[in-house]
C-alpha cells in the first residue's frame, strides 16, 4: 500500500477560497457571487483584491443563480457560491432552465455538503445534491478530496467552458494530495494500485478509503483505491480497467446511496462487466445534529465501514 | 421608423402569431398579441442592434448592442415573429413552430441555437434576474448599451421577481429597463381574482425603482414615446420600470380582453376571421 501522510489538516472550502484568490489575480473574467455567506465560503481574499468583481446577492439564491446566467452573456465567468443545500435543491429550477438548458458557463460552488456540516442538522446537510446535479444534461459534477485538490479544481473549472457543480465541505481533513497538482476534469486519480477489490471513493471519503486500504493490507487484502473526483463525466475507462483486475467494487461517498457515485458506477458495471458492488453511503435518510465524526460513524461512512464493505464484495466474487 | 410603418409591421407580426398558433394548434396568442406593439417598437425603432452590411447579426455576447430578454416565455410566437421579421432567421422557419425538430420550441431557448435567443424562459420569474446579470456584465465591460426585460403581470406572483426587484436598485443597475405587461389576465382568470398584484407601481417605487406608466400599451405612438422616456431615465443610479397597460388578444376582436385566449389556438374559421382584421403588410411566411 502506497503511504499517504499529512502534516496539516484544512477544510476543502479553504481550498476553494485559495483557488478563487488565485483566479482573481489571473483571470479578469472571473466574477464571484455569494448569498450572505462570504466568510463560510472563504471569499475574503478575492473580494479584497477584486471588489468590483464580487456581487453580494443577499439571501436570494434563486436570483443569484439567474443573475449568474445573465453574467455569462458578455463573457464573464460567474462563480455562484453558497451552502450546497441552497446551491442545488433550493434553486433546482433556476439551474435547470437558466444554466443547464441554456448552456451557460456558470460555476456553482457549494460548501458544507453532506453530513460533515455537523451540528446544524439535516436542514443544511444535503445528501441528494450529486444526484440532482448529475441528472442535468450537460452539467459537470466535481467533488474533490482535500484542500489542495479543491484549490486545483477551482482553478481548472474556470478554463472549462460549460456549467459545473463543484462540491466541497466544512471540516478540516488531512491534506494528502500534491500542492502543485494539475486537475483534469473527468480523469480519475489512482490513489493505490491493488488486485483484490476496487474502492471508488469521492470527496471526504477518499481519506477514509486510504485508511481502509491500510487496515485491509494488515489483513492481507490488497485494495485498489481510485479517487473519482469527477462524478460526471465519469471516467468509465478507469473503472472498467480496475474491475477487470479486481473483479469486485466498493463505492464510498458522503451522499444518499440513491443517485450518487455508487449508482453511476453501478451503471457502468451493469452495462459492461458484471461484478459484485457494495455501497458505502447514507442509506436513504436525512442526517441530524452531531459532530462530524459522530455522524460519519452513525451513518456508516468510516474507514471501518469501507473495510466491511470490501470484505462483503470479495466474498461475493464468483 | 415612422409610427405608421411600425403599425404595419405590428399587423404582420399579429398575422404571424395567429398563423403560427393555428399551424400547430397550440401556443399562447393572447399575451403575444397584447405585447406586439411593444416588441415591434423595441426591435424596429428603439433598440440599438449590431448590424453588418445593413443586416442584423447575432452573437451570444451581444457586446455594444441593446439586449432584450423575454421572461414570460409563453409569448414566444411574438418574439419569433419579431426576430424573423427583423432578419435574425428566415421567416419560413416560423412554419416549424412547436413542431418536432424545430428551433422554435414552445418556449424560447438557446439550446437549439436560434439566432436572437440568449436564455431559456418558460418557467416564470427568472428573466429579470438574468437581465440584471447581463446588465452587470455590460457595466464590467464598460459597455453603455441597455438591457430590456419583459415580464407578465401574473408572473409578478413569483417570489424570485421580488428578489430581483430588491437587488437591482441596491446594486444601482441603471442600465436595466424592465417592463411589466399589465393585461390583468392570467390562466385561471382576472389577475385581481387569482392573486391580486394590487399597486405594482407603488411596490416597485418602494423597492427603489424609477417607475413610469404607459397607459396605452397598444397605441404605437404612446409605446415609442414611453420607450424613449424610459431611455432618458436610464443611467441615473436607478433601474427603470415601465408598467405597460395592454389588452390581452389586442388586434383580433374576438380574442380581446379575456383570459380565454391565453393558451388556446384558433380553428380554421377563427383564423380566417382574425386574418381579415390584420393587414398582410410584409407577406405571410
Amino acid at each position: 500500500m502506497k503511504k499517504y501522510t499529512f502534516t496539516e489538516k484544512k477544510d476543502t472550502r479553504s481550498g476553494f477560497g485559495a483557488g478563487m484568490h488565485e483566479l482573481g489575480q489571473k483571470n479578469p473574467n472571473v466574477v464571484a457571487l455569494c448569498a450572505d455567506l462570504v466568510g463560510s465560503l472563504k471569499l475574503e481574499p478575492f473580494i479584497k483584491e477584486n471588489p468590483e468583481r464580487f456581487v453580494q446577492c443577499g439571501i436570494s439564491e434563486a436570483n443569484m443563480i439567474s443573475v449568474s446566467a445573465g453574467l455569462t452573456i458578455g463573457g464573464k465567468i460567474p462563480f455562484a457560491t453558497t451552502f450546497a443545500n441552497f446551491a442545488t435543491g433550493r434553486v433546482y429550477d433556476q439551474i435547470r432552465q437558466s444554466v443547464a438548458y441554456s448552456g451557460k458557463n456558470v460555476k456553482i460552488c457549494a460548501s458544507h455538503a453532506g453530513l460533515t456540516l455537523g451540528e446544524d442538522g439535516a436542514t443544511h446537510q444535503i445528501l441528494e445534491d450529486i444526484g440532482m446535479m448529475k441528472m442535468l444534461p450537460g452539467m459537470t459534477v466535481i467533488n474533490p478530496c482535500d484542500y489542495n485538490q479543491t484549490k486545483a479544481a477551482t482553478i481548472a473549472i474556470a478554463d472549462y467552458e460549460g456549467p459545473v457543480y463543484l462540491r466541497f465541505g466544512r471540516p478540516v481533513i488531512p491534506i494528502f494530495t500534491d500542492a502543485d497538482q494539475k486537475f483534469e476534469i473527468g480523469k480519475a486519480w489512482m490513489v493505490n494500485e491493488g488486485t483484490d477489490v476496487s474502492i471508488f471513493a469521492t470527496g471526504h471519503m477518499v481519506w477514509e478509503a486510504i485508511q481502509a486500504g491500510e487496515q485491509l493490507e494488515a489483513e492481507g487484502i490488497n485494495a485498489e483505491i481510485i479517487n473519482i473526483h469527477t462524478i460526471k463525466p465519469l471516467d468509465e475507462e478507469a473503472i472498467l480497467k480496475s474491475i477487470a483486475k479486481t473483479r469486485c467494487a466498493v463505492t464510498a461517498e458522503e451522499h444518499n446511496r440513491l443517485g450518487g457515485l455508487g449508482d453511476s458506477v453501478a451503471q457502468v458495471i451493469v452495462k459492461n462487466d458484471l461484478v459484485p458492488q457494495e455501497y458505502v453511503a447514507v442509506n436513504d435518510s436525512f442526517g441530524e445534529s452531531g459532530t462530524p465524526a459522530q455522524l460519519m460513524e452513525k451513518y456508516g461512512l468510516t474507514a471501518a465501514d469501507i473495510v466491511a464493505a470490501a470484505k462483503r464484495a470479495i466474498a461475493r466474487k464468483k | 421608423m415612422e409610427i405608421e410603418q411600425l403599425e404595419k409591421v405590428a399587423a404582420q407580426v399579429r398575422r404571424d402569431i395567429v398563423r403560427m398558433v393555428h399551424g400547430c394548434q397550440s401556443g399562447h396568442p393572447g399575451g403575444s398579441l397584447g405585447c406586439t406593439d411593444l416588441l415591434v417598437a423595441l426591435y424596429f425603432e428603439r433598440m440599438k442592434l449590431n448590424e453588418k452590411d445593413g443586416k442584423v447579426v447575432f452573437e451570444m455576447d451581444g457586446k455594444g448592442e441593446d439586449l432584450f430578454f423575454l421572461s414570460n416565455g409563453h409569448i414566444s410566437p411574438l418574439l419569433y415573429s419579431v426576430l424573423a421579421r427583423k432578419g435574425y432567421f428566415p421567416v419560413a422557419e416560423m412554419a416549424t413552430f412547436r413542431k418536432l425538430n424545430s428551433r422554435l420550441q414552445g418556449h424560447p431557448t438557446p439550446h437549439e441555437h436560434l439566432e436572437g435567443i440568449r436564455i431559456a424562459s418558460g418557467s416564470l420569474g427568472q428573466g429579470m434576474s438574468v437581465a440584471i446579470g447581463a446588465a452587470l456584465s455590460k457595466k464590467l465591460n464598460n459597455d453603455n448599451s441597455l438591457v430590456y426585460v419583459l415580464m407578465g403581470d401574473g408572473e409578478q406572483q413569483e417570489g424570485q421577481v421580488w428578489e430581483a426587484a430588491m437587488f437591482a436598485p441596491h446594486h444601482k443597475v441603471d442600465n436595466l429597463i424592465a417592463i411589466v405587461d399589465l393585461n390583468g389576465q392570467q390562466i385561471d382568470g382576472p389577475t385581481a381574482k387569482v392573486m391580486d398584484n394590487r399597486d405594482l407601481a407603488a411596490k416597485y417605487e418602494a423597492f427603489g425603482w424609477e417607475v413610469m406608466t404607459v397607459e396605452e400599451g397598444n397605441d404605437m405612438a404612446s409605446v415609442v414615446k414611453g420607450l424613449y422616456e424610459a431611455k432618458s431615465k436610464a443611467g441615473h443610479a436607478k433601474p427603470v420600470m415601465i408598467i405597460l397597460h395592454t389588452g390581452m388578444g389586442y388586434g383580433v376582436d374576438f380574442m380581446m380582453g379575456s383570459h380565454k385566449w391565453h393558451g388556446v389556438a384558433p380553428n380554421d374559421e377563427q383564423l380566417a376571421a382574425a386574418l381579415a382584421q390584420l393587414e398582410e403588410s410584409m407577406g405571410d411566411y
